[in-house]
């Protein structure tokens, strides 16, 4: 009994103190003087690595998604002969819920692991410490442009998620099940309201990126130098982050659409 | 030996990796303008040992002096100002895999001179020339052989015109002609450049061969410290088993473990 309370105890501690280790290293890389001329190449550099290089599994996967929700509406909504709500039904699930999360997840698939991996390798081959005897802190080189790419780049993705799957979901309905088009995009917009859907949308993308990339980032730098090493740690931050933007959107959900 | 002449002076070092010691007590000095050699067996910390002097770890007790202020002791700015001093050529050479063999050693010229472009091109150029890489400049490191990443990693490791340069472990994995140009790079640097050269090293006859002073470490103690000569002549067991490489002696070759005998039959 005494052991199981001392195990759960350290276990507990250990993961505090891990938090705490995160924190720092955050705090370290992000609240520094600003080196404009530096540091605005390389954020472009990891906004490209990061960003453009995830866009494609974003854009498609919108697409379906955006299709099937066109697909699945309809057949609920026909029963009700309210199938013209069906441009409602696909804008407000994917900008307030899909688009955020759905991207999320496979932002922390794409970019996460890439980042820890990218990272957990520069570590083990030395060049973390190698930038350190050249009197370069890594946390403010290596560290900082990474996170900036991942807050930046993961609200643009999930708004093009968005808009492809509107658009997917459109195709489905007018093109393929004859939804008057007319009515279609008058109801979506009718209903879509900037600040509660929208803005909401954006802000939950803008809450997982910064998850997402701190953790990655933090998993590549404490893994151990080894290949076993940096796969766990690879493996860690795509769990990690998927738990955490799945806990952290029932959180927002609650706090903006939940009206307490 | 003078305490002047000594560079990096090392006195009473202890350090613990979790609940392991790595250094008990070490006290090691490295005089100026030579080159000493650090050896001993895999693990027995002489990476960690050039972390500690480079001031990227801190010791649980003891201090390290380079060119005569406490490492550890010094605010950030300074540490960094005393690692311009200070050249390291890591085991792996460390290049940064994302830039050129250019880019690589014109780095840490980029960001610690206001030296202008043209003239950062020039020393790049002659730093790989004297490596003998003047024709790799344009290549990525993914496009080295290991020998010569080793070598461009030498030259961005001399970038700065340091006044020690730190070798970890740089015959490690070379064919013997790779092996030859490092030896005699190192020889040749050493006495052109007047700096001081601390390396690690496994292989006894390259290491006896061009170290003016050398020093051994083993289960976390100095076990000899002396010139080539009194090291070979050393009368200590250990010593020579480890010069000699015997499998068995006072440096058990076997990890410890209960009797095989008691194991195969328990
Ligand atoms: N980052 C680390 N965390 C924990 N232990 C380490 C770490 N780096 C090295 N060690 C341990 O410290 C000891 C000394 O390592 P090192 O200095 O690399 O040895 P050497 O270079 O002499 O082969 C080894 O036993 C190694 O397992
Ligand atoms: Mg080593």
């Amino acid at each position: 009994m005494l052991d199981i309370l001392a195990v759960t105890g350290r276990h507990f501690i250990e993961k505090l103190a891990g938090f705490g280790r995160a924190t720092l290293v955050l705090m370290h890389a992000l609240f520094v003087w600003p080196q404009p001329r530096t540091s605005i190449p390389l954020i472009v550099k990891q906004l490209y690595s990061v960003g453009v290089k995830s866009l494609l599994i974003i854009a498609v996967s919108g697409l379906f998604i955006g299709m099937v929700l066109g697909l699945q509406g309809y057949t609920i909504l026909v029963d009700f002969a309210s199938e013209q709500a069906v441009g409602q039904m696909v804008a407000l699930s994917l900008v307030r819920e899909l688009a955020p999360v759905v991207t999320a997840l496979l932002f922390a698939g794409r970019a996460g692991s890439a980042l820890t991996a990218e990272i957990g390798l520069m570590k083990a081959t030395e060049q973390l410490a190698s930038l350190e005897m050249i009197g370069v802190d890594p946390l403010r080189r290596i560290v900082a442009p990474r996170l900036w790419a991942g807050f930046i780049s993961m609200p643009l993705l999930s708004m093009i998620f968005a808009i492809v799957g509107i658009y997917g979901g459109a195709v489905v309905s007018i093109d393929w099940l004859g939804v008057y088009s007319g009515s279609f995009w008058s109801v979506m917009q009718s209903s879509v309201d900037f600040y509660d859907d929208v803005l909401n949308g954006v802000i939950k993308s803008l809450v997982f990126g910064f998850v997402i990339t701190w953790i990655a980032v933090y998993q590549g730098l404490q893994s151990v130098p080894t290949s076993e090493g940096i796969s766990q740690a690879t493996t860690q931050t795509v769990v990690y982050s998927s738990l955490m933007i799945l806990a952290l959107d029932f959180v927002l959900t609650a706090l903006m659409f939940g009206n307490i | 030996m003078s305490v002047s002449e000594n560079v990096i002076q090392i006195s009473n070092l202890k350090f613990m990796r979790a609940d392991r010691c790595i250094f008990k007590d070490i006290n090691i000095s490295i005089p100026k303008g030579k080159i000493t050699a650090i050896m001993g067996p895999s693990g027995t910390g002489k990476t960690t040992l050039l972390k500690l002097i480079g001031g990227q770890l801190t010791p649980d007790s003891g201090r390290v002096t380079v060119r005569g202020s406490d490492v550890h002791s010094l605010a950030r700015a300074e540490l960094f100002a005393l690692r311009k001093k200070m050249g390291m050529l890591f085991q792996s050479g460390a290049l940064f895999s994302d830039m050129s063999v250019f880019e690589n050693v014109a780095f840490p010229l980029q960001v610690n001179t206001d030296l202008d472009a043209e003239l950062i091109r020039d020393i790049v150029l002659l730093k790989l020339q004297a490596v003998g890489l003047r024709g790799a400049i344009d290549l990525m490191p993914s496009e080295l052989s290991g020998g010569m990443a080793r070598r461009v990693a030498l030259a961005r490791a001399i970038a700065l015109d340091p006044e020690i340069v730190m070798y970890d472990e740089p015959f490690a994995g070379q064919d013997p002609i790779g092996m030859g140009v490092l030896v005699t790079l190192i020889k040749k640097l050493n006495q052109s450049l007047g700096h001081t050269s601390v390396i690690i090293s496994h292989d006894i006859q390259e290491t006896l061969s061009i170290a003016d002073y050398i020093c051994i470490l083993a289960d976390g103690e100095v076990i000899a410290q002396g010139t080539a000569a009194q090291i070979r002549e050393s009368s200590s067991e250990k010593v020579q088993q480890f010069i000699h490489g015997y499998p068995d002696g006072p440096v058990p070759f076997h990890f410890p473990s209960v009797n095989l005998m008691d194991q195969l039959i328990g």
